[in-house]
């Protein structure tokens, strides 16, 4: 099958207006195939965007995607319980027409029997993990950003043979951690639930540097991601080689379309991936990195990797 | 209602035997390999370690878990597989894994086998929890560090499985078995190869009158001249955010959720689990004696005595964690 490009959902405590705006724009312009819409980091954001939501997935379906509405990733207070049972459960209309994609145990255990997807922050490790979970309905498994080459190549195998599809994060911050506290309130000196809203002043996550100074990591409310950008440009043909047939790109405030276009190239083959991958490096002042797909550390950027052994 | 169960750490057989002898309802362990999430140099147990510590704890009427709660590795399941195995052979009390695939080989291979479901996993409502008592018939939940004691009071309220949460020791501030911040820095995780901001990745170098201690190259803390400089695990350090070097994540501080006992008694936890697989055998003798002593006067409905903890303590501080609803 040909691969194709998946849009995940934005992580970032955008406006709803920008929210709205960028979905419009992808809708029009972006040559991505599936587009995962929703708040999965902060059930006290998602309010905000459940006024757009039937519009923005109307939208996006009018243009021809295929649009998946995705889980919240930590569930545990009553509210964040009841959302995400409002979302999975039968009879909610939006997501009745579409699939979700499940981001945590509990939405996974109520979509059994019925076809979904399974997002990056559910653990698949292993190929036991992911023939278990295609018994349950799973058509595709999006794969943690932690998995080395020779795990996503035992995987793809495994996958091809139980008919489910494996994805890889291929551009944008990798999610690296949730958490029940909230570490931009924390940072403005409040707490998770006086919150004031204060991660929508960073619609890029808010930078962390180390006491030397040095870019580490990005909080985005509850969750940490990297500060590097990952990208696997050039590791594009090795992955399609194994089978990977999706591939994930992570919204960040860059111009998102030029991000599907380069890929797009890339998989139709009229572009390399060193030549990508070195335009998309002049689209933000991070770093590009991709040291987990390597087996090193994620944050490093291992160059020349396409022609390793 | 029946009383606690405590739950106490081991990473040696002489630690084992500490724990049983201070008052250890049970122990848990690990072997001696990647299978587990204290996977360090010189810890854990060999087969016929365990198999004499299991007779050394059955004599005594203590029961022995065998922690196999990372996540196998793709293409390499038998390490996995014969550690369950094992485990199973040599008669332990039960074991505690996270990962849907080997959860599913222990059920079903090991039928009389009794799973517990690892902090790992990182089961944080009932819906997920019910999922791996149907699926699995898991027969108890490790409740991930994520959940208000109201929480863990609703949950127990409505699933029939019985749950176990930390009370004493170290503390991830991130829901665990779902933090790659360790991999990032180092290439080596917590759920691939069961360490966290591992010792090989570690230096200390002096900065004029400051220590500075890194993690792959990354700075984790800078330690004035007076100031403890502490281990540099990573959501312990202090980063800057907004032109300010703070303790972002978490301060290096200990969970102590001595104060709550009634509180989790009301809220239907059935057994309370220290931290600590890495901690010598003196500190583990010390903790789980000062908790033996406080169940034991808490069942008998005595007053708690105040246990002085203080010197057990990472940073010296101590905290009751997510337990209480302002920690986030």
């Amino acid at each position: 099958m040909k691969p194709s490009l998946t849009l995940g959902p934005v992580l970032f405590n955008w406006s709803v207006d920008r929210w709205c705006d960028f979905y419009a724009r992808i809708a029009d312009e972006a040559p991505v195939d599936t587009v995962v819409v929703g708040e999965i980091v902060c059930h006290k954001r998602a309010p905000f965007f459940a006024v757009a939501m039937q519009s923005v997935v109307e939208r996006l379906a009018a243009a021809g995607k295929t649009v998946w509405l995705a889980s919240p990733i930590l569930v545990g207070s009553e509210r964040e319980r009841a959302a995400m049972r409002e979302l999975v459960s039968p009879g909610n209309a939006l997501s009745d027409a579409t699939m979700i994609e499940a981001n945590d145990m509990g939405a996974l255990a109520l979509l059994a029997g019925r076809p979904h997807a399974v997002g990056p922050t559910i653990n698949v490790y292993n190929e036991a993990t992911l023939g278990w979970l295609a018994g349950r309905g799973a058509v595709a498994v999006s794969l943690p950003a932690e998995l080395p080459a020779a795990s996503v190549a035992a995987l793809a195998k495994a996958a091809a043979g139980v008919g489910t599809a494996v994805e890889v994060q291929a551009w944008g911050r990798a999610p690296l951690a949730i958490s029940a506290r909230c570490y931009h309130a924390r940072a403005h000196g409040l707490h998770k639930d006086g919150c004031q809203f204060v991660c929508a002043g960073d619609p890029d996550g808010m930078p962390v540097a180390t006491m030397d100074g040095q870019p580490f990591l990005t909080v985005n409310g509850t969750q940490t991601l990297s500060h590097g950008y990952l990208c696997l440009a050039e590791e594009l043909e090795e992955l399609t080689a194994m089978g990977v047939g999706r591939f994930r790109l992570s919204p960040q405030v860059v111009d998102m379309v030029r991000v599907a276009e380069a890929f797009r190239d890339l998989l139709d083959g009229r572009r390399e991936g060193g030549a990508v991958a070195a335009e998309l490096a002049g689209l933000t002042e991070a770093p590009l990195v991709n040291g987990f797909f390597h087996d090193s550390a994620g944050a490093r950027r291992i160059v020349g990797a396409s022609h390793r052994v | 209602m029946d009383r606690f169960e405590l739950i106490c750490p081991a990473g040696t057989p002489a630690a084992l035997r500490a724990a049983v002898e201070a008052g250890a309802d049970a122990v848990y362990l690990g072997f001696r390999d990647e299978t587990n999430a204290r996977n360090f140099p010189g810890l854990n147990f060999t087969r016929q370690d365990l198999a004499e510590s299991i007779a050394f704890a059955h004599a005594r009427r203590v029961q022995v878990f065998v922690a196999i709660n990372t996540y196998p590795e793709a293409g390499n399941l038998a390490p996995w597989h014969r550690a369950v195995d094992d485990a199973a052979r040599l008669k332990a009390d039960a074991v505690i894994l996270a990962d849907l695939g080997l959860l599913d080989y222990a059920a079903r291979t090991h039928p009389e086998l009794r799973l517990h479901l690892s902090v790992q996993a990182s089961a944080a409502n009932a819906e997920a929890i019910r999922l791996y008592r149907d699926a699995f018939g898991v027969r108890r939940i490790v409740l991930p560090r994520v959940l208000t004691v109201p929480e863990i009071a609703k949950l127990n309220a409505e699933v029939d499985v019985e749950t176990e949460v930390f009370v004493f020791g170290g503390l991830c501030p991130m829901a665990e078995g779902r933090c790659s911040l360790s991999s990032y820095a180092t290439g080596l995780s917590p759920n691939k190869q069961g360490v966290c901001s591992p010792a090989s990745h570690v230096r200390y170098e002096p900065r004029g009158k400051a220590l500075a201690s890194t993690l792959g190259g990354f700075t984790i803390n800078v330690f004035g001249e007076g100031e403890n400089a502490g281990y540099p695990t990573l959501c312990k350090g202090r980063f800057v955010a907004r032109d300010t070097a703070a303790y972002l994540f978490e301060e290096p501080t200990s969970l102590n959720a001595m104060d709550l006992l009634p509180e989790l008694k009301s809220a239907g936890v059935r057994a309370l689990k220290i931290e600590g697989r890495q901690r010598g055998k003196a500190y583990i003798g010390a903790v789980v004696r000062a908790y033996r002593e406080a169940l034991d006067a808490f069942a008998a409905g005595r007053p708690v005595p105040r246990i002085d903890l203080q010197a057990m303590v990472e940073g010296g501080t101590q905290t009751t964690g997510a337990y209480t609803r302002a920690w986030r």
